[in-house]
């Protein structure tokens, strides 16, 4: 097994419960590294809520959310990010009060931020990294596409770029994995187009991806492999070919009364 | 983008430097330096509840608290213990900034306006403690016989404690500016905007808010301790929920999100209560709420983001 086809993230056991709300249980599954991995299922499938365990934000009930081998979660949010999970948000969760560029050094806090007491004294070792963070953040503004408008405020640039710089901000976290929840939610055909394409450049950078998508086109023109959930359990895993028409898939979604 | 400004630094550096020179050549200002001492004082805080509130998000009515037990720990050290004048207000600050970092806990946890109930009851019970706890707070009646700062041996007069105070606040402002200007202050800043997704892009939130809280409670207990040692005289009533809301009026007629507005914000609070609202004697506390209420709803920004607001008025003009 070379180190193309292992796998980073592996879900075993998982069961999350709200009270007496089943959200997750059992989804089963293996994230092969470098691979675009989408998840799909019908609404309250429980898609999020599988993202907010592996990313940190919940704590499940049950079960073990490996990533490289090791288990992460009892780690919290921060500690993920850092240790080369980073994400996304199915609502946009920019900086608002920051500028574009100033959004994605913010990326680069868990990695390589300053104290505060050096930060205060503009030690210059903290001054060094300020400056590397800064030449990184304008690095990923290129390869993104939005190094014009870097001094722009974040809250003005409109939705499809938002959710483009959410994407340049979790890349700066340098992940070995990220998740992107719902990043072609109401987003026109052009800017799905471009964001289809920004997925696979980011897989070609060696990043493994993980996305929650309801956008079909997007999912099986860019996927390797879907994940289909519905009620919080795992009803289908393959390519795109063989979801498609996957009975169980269509019946999750089109219903079967 | 942030950017250092150092002249505008250097010139008001210079204002303040020369201030007293000129104060004392016209007799109708003459005790403002005075007054300045205060302000200075009070900017010390201002400065920190500004980096806590403003750009961190976090709302706290407990600084006068904070302020209070700096004070009184330098008053008790010294007077009761005999302990060195510096040493006691080096203790205290740390004191302080521990008590902080232990009612931040599980303070912090809770947001806005619940967060500030809960800091403004911690207010309420440490004032009643340095009202009660007589044997070391001399209870209602006040502390005397606190001993004053010298530096080599030399005394600190007015004069001298003026530039000793705003000396500190300078090095507290740059300090301050510093962090913000830094990947520390944009994961403050960050905090503010989206506490999910600072925790993640990395940053550890809860640890931060502490930080910042324990900051800038220690400031005020540094800014507690200059008072004490300067009036030689505390009573628990300087530290009431009364002063918290004046810290909160500072910060608010300044502008929130500018670290020199809570300076501006602190000389002008000071200067009205100190100087120029004497005639209002009790209604004091009415113009102090209209001040408030008019700065809410028509300067949300507070006096330092006028420039920003005409330059934006400019820009939506074709």
């Amino acid at each position: 097994m070379g180190p193309e086809k292992d796998c980073i993230l592996d879900i075993r056991d998982l069961v999350m419960r709200f009270g007496g709300l089943m959200a997750l249980y059992r989804p089963d599954f293996v994230v092969m590294r470098g691979s675009i991995t989408a998840i799909i299922g019908p609404n309250g499938a429980g898609k999020t809520t599988l993202f907010n365990v592996i990313t940190g934000f919940l704590i499940p009930t049950e079960g073990l959310v490996l990533f490289n081998d090791k288990p992460i979660t009892c780690l919290k949010p921060h500690q993920i990010s850092r240790i080369g999970i980073s994400r996304t948000f199915q609502t946009v969760e920019i900086f608002r009060n920051m500028t574009v560029l100033e959004n994605v050094m913010l990326g680069f806090h868990g990695r390589m931020g300053s104290s505060f007491t050096a930060s205060g004294l503009k030690a210059p070792w903290a001054v060094k990294k300020e400056n590397l963070i800064k030449e990184k953040a304008e690095g990923i503004l290129k390869f993104i596409g939005l190094s014009r408008k870097s001094n722009h405020a974040a809250d003005s640039l409109p939705l499809g770029e938002q959710k483009i710089l959410e994407v340049a901000r979790a890349l700066a976290c340098e992940p070995a994995l990220i998740c992107l929840d719902e990043p072609a939610a109401g987003l026109n055909e052009t800017e799905s187009h471009v964001l289809s394409s920004l997925i696979r450049a980011i897989k070609e950078k060696g990043i493994t991806v993980l996305l929650v998508e309801h956008d079909m086109k997007v999912v099986m023109d860019i996927s390797d492999d879907i994940l289909v959930l519905n009620h919080g359990q795992k009803i289908a895993q393959g390519p795109p070919d063989e979801i498609k028409s996957h009975p169980r898939v269509i019946e999750a979604y089109l219903g079967d009364e | 983008m942030l950017r250092y400004r150092k002249y505008p630094v250097l010139i008001v550096s210079l204002i303040i430097a020369f201030f007293p020179w000129v104060a004392a050549h016209v007799p109708a200002i003459d005790h403002y330096p005075d007054i300045m001492i205060f302000a200075g004082i009070y900017a010390i805080i201002t400065i920190g509840l500004s980096l806590l509130m403003g750009y961190t998000g976090q709302i706290s009515l407990g600084h006068a608290a904070f302020y209070g037990i700096g004070a009184y720990a330098s008053a008790i050290f010294t007077s009761r213990y005999g302990w060195n004048p510096w040493l006691s207000m080096l203790l205290g600050t740390v004191l302080t900034s521990l008590i902080a970092i232990v009612v931040g806990g599980p303070a912090l946890k809770l947001k806005g306006h619940y967060l500030a109930m809960a800091t403004l009851a911690f207010g309420i019970i440490v004032f009643i403690i340095f009202n009660e706890e007589a044997g070391f707070t001399g209870g209602p009646d006040g502390m005397t016989g606190i001993p004053g700062l010298s530096i080599f041996g030399f005394k600190l007069n007015a004069e001298r404690y003026y530039y000793l105070v705003w000396g500190i606040a300078l090095l507290v402002f740059l300090f301050t500016t510093n962090i913000i200007q830094s990947s520390a202050g944009r994961a403050l800043r960050a905090i503010h905007s989206s506490e999910a997704a600072a925790m993640a892009m990395g940053v550890n939130v809860p640890g931060c808010k502490i930080v910042v809280f324990a900051y800038s409670a220690g400031l005020a207990s540094l800014a507690g301790s200059l008072y004490a040692h300067y009036m030689n005289f505390l009573n628990p009533s300087t530290f009431d929920i009364f002063f918290g809301i004046k810290l909160l009026i500072m910060i608010s007629l300044g502008g929130i999100h500018y670290i020199w507005g809570a300076v501006i914000g602190a000389v002008i609070v000071t200067f009205l209560s100190y100087e120029w609202l004497h005639y209002f004697e009790e209604l004091e506390i009415l113009v102090y709420g209209l001040i408030l209420l008019m700065i809410t709803v028509f300067l949300p920004q507070g006096l330092a983001g006028i420039p920003e607001m005409i330059k934006n008025r400019f820009k939506a003009a074709p």
